[in-house]
């Protein structure tokens, strides 16, 4: 049902009004992406990330992709972002501009920025050229499991065990007795 | 969705997006105006052997209506340091998860506000947007107690919230669907050994997860016996310290809101929802009927919740999460590795 509009334009030519919500939210997504890293305060900065991925989320939904968009809620902002917060909030949570956060590492994220920006750009324009993808109806949950747990159940159970292997090297790190 | 006459089917999408937004916004409201006439201000004074609020109305029943006048004549007041945009918006995140909570909780077989193939996990999703909110409030107050209050809340909601979840699975297993109004379904269509009286509420077969979920919820809405974050004693009101007036009445809804709420989902999971024994549960009637059972569940269920909250004394913080780590996440495990032999075994 939130795929609705996806559902309902798929016959015609052009998804309009997916195109211009579309547009709407890349813009608010690119400016708070911005304020992410021109903010002199930490805390301001991982609240304006919360706005970048709930954009990523609304996006996913105009594709059609619940399943996706609903993980990005819970995975990026219930337990990503909250993880940030706390963490900054126990450690160093001072309320006005910090002035430690604009340094000189500035020049040197911007180089990778743009080249990360551009590598992603080029290999996207590059696969896809001029390919329209016709979205018929919101992709279905059942699809998605039936496929992770056949198709690509090795590389799921990789990640799986990479994961699992992180989790108990942060704990033997953070345990000092 | 039933054969039978749809209207709100007929109109075009924003219409039916207009009349599904104002009916979750007046739901919330609602149910957070019945809990807390009903729980808070009646039921808490019986149990405290005092008559409660007598003078607004019959038994004091227009009490709520001068509590909400009297919140909103209070000066909006903010602390001098506070970061004032994200003090002023922390309590709108809050009651925003509420209403993105409430919008999957089906009440009949076409009253529903969004009947997507992801219910519960949208649920589960949405309700852990309210850390943020709560952290929010805890730094935008630059207040030490609102700051520690905050850190508390986010340390709990986060040892519970995975209990939470992971006892949804055992009922997702054995409904076999995400769907809210799918597990409604699967629990009516269901019999006990051969019986169909009553459908198959899955109390009966998940009665290890219901209490789980019970537990991890009242953890969930930061109530007593899991007040840490608030703990009037020791951190004034925790997060909430430095409101006052229209937003801490937006905290106020959001808490009891939510009570409600949660236990609407506890309610579709695990006592049958809104289905009736002996009606057929496509039949037009239910539209009508099926809310107003889901009223009586929600009522029941919070009754239990309030029970415990003016009932027993605060755990201390150790004690809070080796519960959650040690006792629930394990017990919620066993339950999923159970349930999931059992429904290939059957």
């Amino acid at each position: 049902m939130i795929g609705l509009l996806a559902a309902a334009s798929a016959d015609m030519d052009l998804y309009v009004a997916q195109n211009i919500f579309f547009g709407i939210i890349a813009a608010q997504m690119i400016y708070a992406a911005f304020r992410v890293v021109t903010t002199a305060n930490v805390v301001h900065a991982a609240l304006w990330l919360v706005l970048v991925l709930s954009g990523v989320a609304v996006q996913f939904i105009l594709l059609g992709a619940e399943f996706v968009a609903i993980t990005q809620v819970l995975v990026y902002i219930g337990a990503v972002v909250v993880l940030f917060l706390f963490g900054v909030m126990l450690t160093r949570a001072s309320m006005g501009a910090d002035e430690s956060v604009a340094s000189e590492k500035r020049s040197m994220a911007t180089v990778v920025g743009v080249l990360l920006f551009t590598v992603m750009a080029v290999s996207l324009i590059d696969s896809f050229e001029d390919t329209r993808l016709v979205i018929d109806e919101p992709q279905s949950t059942t699809l998605v499991s039936d496929s992770i747990f056949s198709q690509y159940i090795v590389p799921f159970e990789a990640v799986s065990v990479l994961l699992l292997a992180a989790l108990i090297g942060a704990i033997v790190v953070a345990r000092r007795d | 969705m039933s054969a039978s006459l749809n209207i709100i089917g007929e109109l075009a999408y924003w219409q039916q997006t207009g009349i599904r937004v104002g009916a979750g916004l007046a739901a919330v409201l609602l149910i957070a105006g019945t809990l807390v006439y009903l729980h808070l201000f009646k039921l808490v004074s019986f149990m405290q052997s005092r008559l409660g609020p007598m003078e607004a109305g019959p038994f004091g029943s227009l009490q709520l209506l001068a509590e909400v006048g009297k919140f909103l004549q209070k000066e909006d007041i903010f602390p001098r340091k506070a970061d004032r945009f994200v003090f002023a918006a922390a309590p709108f995140v809050v009651l925003m998860s509420t209403f993105l909570l409430v919008v999957v909780v089906p009440g009949g077989p076409d009253a529903w506000f969004i009947d997507t193939e992801l219910g519960i996990y949208l649920a589960m999703a949405v309700s852990s947007i309210s850390v943020i909110g709560i952290l929010m409030a805890g730094w935008g107050s630059a207040s030490k107690y609102s700051m520690l209050g905050g850190l508390r809340a986010t340390g709990q909601l986060i040892a519970y919230e995975l209990p939470l979840i992971l006892a949804v699975i055992g009922v997702v297993i054995q409904a076999g669907t995400m769907n809210m109004q799918g597990i409604v379904f699967a629990q009516a269509e269901g019999s006990i050994f051969g019986w169909d009286g009553i459908g198959n509420p899955y109390i009966l077969t998940q009665g290890v997860a219901f209490l789980i979920f019970m537990i991890a919820m009242q953890a969930e809405l930061t109530q007593a016996p899991f007040d840490m974050p608030i703990a009037e004693s020791e951190l004034v009101s925790g997060y909430m310290t430095e409101y006052s007036g229209m937003r801490f009445l937006l905290f106020f809804i959001g808490e009891f809101a939510t009570a409600g709420v949660f236990s609407a989902v506890a309610a579709v999971l695990f006592l049958g929802g809104w289905y009736i024994p002996g009606i057929d549960p496509n039949d037009n009637i239910m539209n009508v009927l099926g809310p107003l059972v889901m009223l009586v569940k929600i009522v029941g269920l919070t009754f239990v919740v309030f029970w415990a909250r003016f009932t027993f004394p605060r755990f201390r913080e150790d004690q809070l999460q080796k519960l959650a780590w040690k006792v629930l996440i394990p017990l919620a495990l066993a339950n999923i590795v159970v349930t999931g032999i059992l429904k290939v075994a059957f």
